[in-house]
């Protein structure tokens, strides 16, 4: 199969200038070049070279799907924009056989002062339409957009859902032989949302070449049959999109450190904790299912296992624990209990011990949640340790269907019919 | 997709394009684009071209209370200025003719100019969306500024039939000429442009500076008067003004006032045509990367 887009050793650098202010009129410039004459270099401002992407390779074969991921300011946008030929490359070679359309964004080109009529005219001939090609499609893009009543009123009188139903509509009717979205395409509500990736799956049935730029993993899963990871302008990964995915995963958790700890020490002045607990909690830890300290977030459903340790001098009855989710707003979402759990009997400790608290599928929408633990003995709380650390939960394709759950804090298997 | 696929035989589905060598191809690299000046793209998008100018022409006078009557407004306005102070207070020399026409027929060519200019000059910077969003040749857009202002000639036209109509003057043969002399216009006012559309993506200081230069230039032209006052020794460095050429030929070819300025015609023609080459290497090499700085 031959190649749709061929990237090979593809760079590009950009020039920062970093002190002083750049100078965009023609006096900063030659007040600078005065300096630069009479007084040397010193105060001159300094630029800094910043590869975007650098020496990255990859071919896409003719109706693959491929997603690009990476975090922000992997180089995404900057590959993007140089597939689109918004800008040119520093070094390296593009090779695009077929029809290009790419969608930065929908409505490019758009004027308010225009009727819905017209601009539907304006805006196929930016995207690369024919005129006679948007002639014969006009009729199916006004029904898509459901806006005909209103169809040669200025666009500026629309509503911000008609004027965005619109623009996507003409782009919707774009048949290009490749076709290239940034999932920026993809803001706006979520029903919106959801029709820009069902439009994006049927090119890619139609057996269209489709490179996606996008960072919503459960988007990605659904739609790409292969993915290109960047990392730092790099390509670090290119091929199978399982795989890729948890390759993306496991960078994502190299960088962010400030979450997903697999073990917390803490400590006994931890400001988590009020003063009116004896610090009984050394510290916490988390495995995944597998019994592996957790590495990086957890994606929706995944199990997870908590560990507290705990010393005790003197020997309390009953003693029991607690570990609660709560979003960054306060929000309790779960709390795990060992009164929850009908096969454990209240027990008395003394010494050092362990908790091991083991949830098979936590069932969070995606996002940061802070835990917070507890001990307690006969009933009453005796440690507590208020965000003792904070772990994320990463967007997955939990239901199958390409859709990430969204609207809401948990996320639970549900079916539907229709009598 | 029926309709479109008969006409354009490019624009066919996949299912329909027979092999993998009937598609486009496309090579992007570094320095790409210091290859050739892509006049064969320019001719691909031409519908995108006629879609522009379309717009601008569209949109002009929107929401304005008269409207298109506006491309008349301001000529006529200039006219009658010129009149009373070039015409009757300074009693400059007008060939002959009635110091209205005489300034009138000046005047077309001149605000035509003027207009497409400054557009052309603001229209890579002032279609910053587009260019940071979607490709296409960047010179469509000063091109698209140039060639809307025609319609603007064309209504300053009309009242010029009804002046000439008025005076009782008739012009001869040498009206086959006009659209020589309109065409030199369009690439007079593409050419500068075509520089300072460019430095003016990187240094916004030339959007402040042209309606100074446009000022300048009015009075380096031979709109208010006729080229008979400059002396015979500034006559060919005079020449080198190529909108000097253009009104001097608009006049020749509506009024037959003058004798045939071939000689200003010709110096302006090759200068303008070196600014165009010069300007359209400048712009072709800078426009990649007119999003990185824009």
């Amino acid at each position: 199969m031959s190649a749709a887009i061929r990237v090979e050793n593809l760079s590009k650098r950009y020039e920062i200038t970093v002190g002083k202010n750049r100078h965009d009129t023609l006096r900063d410039q030659i007040a600078d070049a005065w300096k630069l004459l009479f007084r040397g270099n010193r105060n001159a401002s300094r630029q800094e070279t910043f590869w975007a992407l650098k020496d990255v390779s990859f071919e896409v074969g003719t109706g693959d799907v491929i997603g690009v991921v990476g975090r922000n300011g992997a180089g995404k946008s900057t590959l993007l924009k140089l597939v689109s030929r918004i800008t040119a490359p520093t070094s390296g070679v593009i090779e695009i056989r077929g029809r290009v359309g790419s969608l930065l964004e929908v409505g490019t080109g758009f004027h308010v002062e225009l009727s819905g009529r017209e601009n539907i005219f304006l805006n196929g001939a930016i995207l690369g339409m024919r005129k006679a090609e948007i002639t014969s499609k006009f009729d199916d893009i006004v029904a898509f957009a459901e806006i005909e009543k209103f169809i040669d009123t200025p666009v500026k009188r629309y509503s911000s859902g008609m004027y965005i139903r619109l623009a996507f509509a003409v782009a919707a009717h774009l048949e290009p032989e490749v076709l290239i979205v940034d999932e920026v395409l993809a803001v706006g509500d979520t029903a919106f949302q959801n029709k820009c990736l069902g439009k994006i799956q049927g090119v890619a049935k139609e057996g269209r070449t489709v490179l996606f730029v996008s960072h919503n993993m459960a988007a990605v899963q659904h739609l790409c049959n292969r993915v290109v990871v960047l990392e730092n302008g790099r390509t670090t990964f290119s091929g199978d999109t399982k795989e890729g995915v948890d390759h993306y995963f496991k960078s994502v958790a190299g960088e962010q450190i400030s979450y997903n700890p697999s073990h917390v020490d803490l400590a006994p002045h931890h400001p988590g904790r009020p003063a009116i607990y004896k610090p009984l909690l050394q510290s916490l830890e988390f495995f995944d299912g597998d019994g592996n300290p957790l590495c990086g977030g957890i994606r929706i459903g995944a199990p997870l296992k908590v560990a507290l340790r705990f010393a005790i001098e003197r020997a309390l009855p009953d003693v029991d624990a607690c570990v609660g989710f709560e979003t960054l707003t306060g929000q309790r979402v779960f709390t795990a209990h060992t009164w929850f759990d009908s096969k454990r009997a209240p027990t008395a400790c003394v010494g050092e011990r362990i908790y091991v608290c083991e949830i098979p599928s936590l069932t969070l929408v995606a996002g940061v949640y802070k835990i917070l633990i507890a001990l307690g003995s006969a009933g009453t709380v005796t440690d507590l340790v208020e965000d003792a650390a904070r772990i994320e939960i990463l967007d997955s394709d939990y239901y199958g269907t390409g859709r990430s759950p969204w609207n809401g804090l948990i996320v639970l298997e549900h079916h539907w019919q229709l009598d | 997709m029926l309709t479109s696929s008969m006409g354009e035989p490019r624009m066919n589905n996949i299912a329909a394009s027979a092999s993998v060598d009937d598609l486009p191809f496309v090579r992007i690299e570094a320095n790409a684009s210091h290859r050739g000046l892509g006049l064969r793209e320019l001719w691909d998008y031409r519908e995108l071209l006629y879609f522009l100018v379309w717009r601008d022409v569209k949109v002009r006078y929107k929401q304005t209370a008269i409207g298109a009557s506006w491309a008349l407004l301001q000529p006529l306005l200039t006219m009658v200025i010129f009149t009373m102070v070039f015409g009757k207070f300074a009693k400059m020399p007008s060939n002959g003719l009635p110091y209205p026409i005489f300034t009138f027929v000046a005047l077309l060519p001149w605000n035509y100019f003027a207009r497409s200019l400054n557009q052309s000059i603001l229209s890579v910077v002032g279609n910053a969306n587009l260019i940071t969003k979607v490709y296409f040749p960047r010179l469509l857009l000063p091109l698209s500024a140039v060639v809307s202002g025609l319609i603007d000639l064309a209504i300053g036209f009309g009242f010029l039939i009804v002046m000439m109509l008025w005076y009782q003057i008739t012009p001869d043969w040498e009206i086959l000429y006009l659209p020589l002399f309109i065409m030199l216009a369009m690439l007079t006012a593409l050419s500068v442009s075509l520089w300072l559309a460019v430095i003016n993506v990187r240094y916004r200081d030339v959007g402040q500076a042209v309606p100074f230069l446009i000022q300048i230039w009015l009075f380096v032209s031979p709109v208010a008067y006729a080229v008979s006052v400059v002396p015979s020794q500034w006559r060919m460095l005079y020449s080198l003004n190529p909108m000097a050429g253009v009104i001097e030929g608009f006049r020749w070819a509506l009024t037959t006032s003058e004798s045939p300025p071939v000689l200003s015609v010709a110096i302006s023609t090759v200068m303008v045509l070196a600014l165009l080459y010069g300007g359209l290497i400048f712009f072709k090499r800078m426009e990649e990367t007119f999003a990185d700085v824009i």
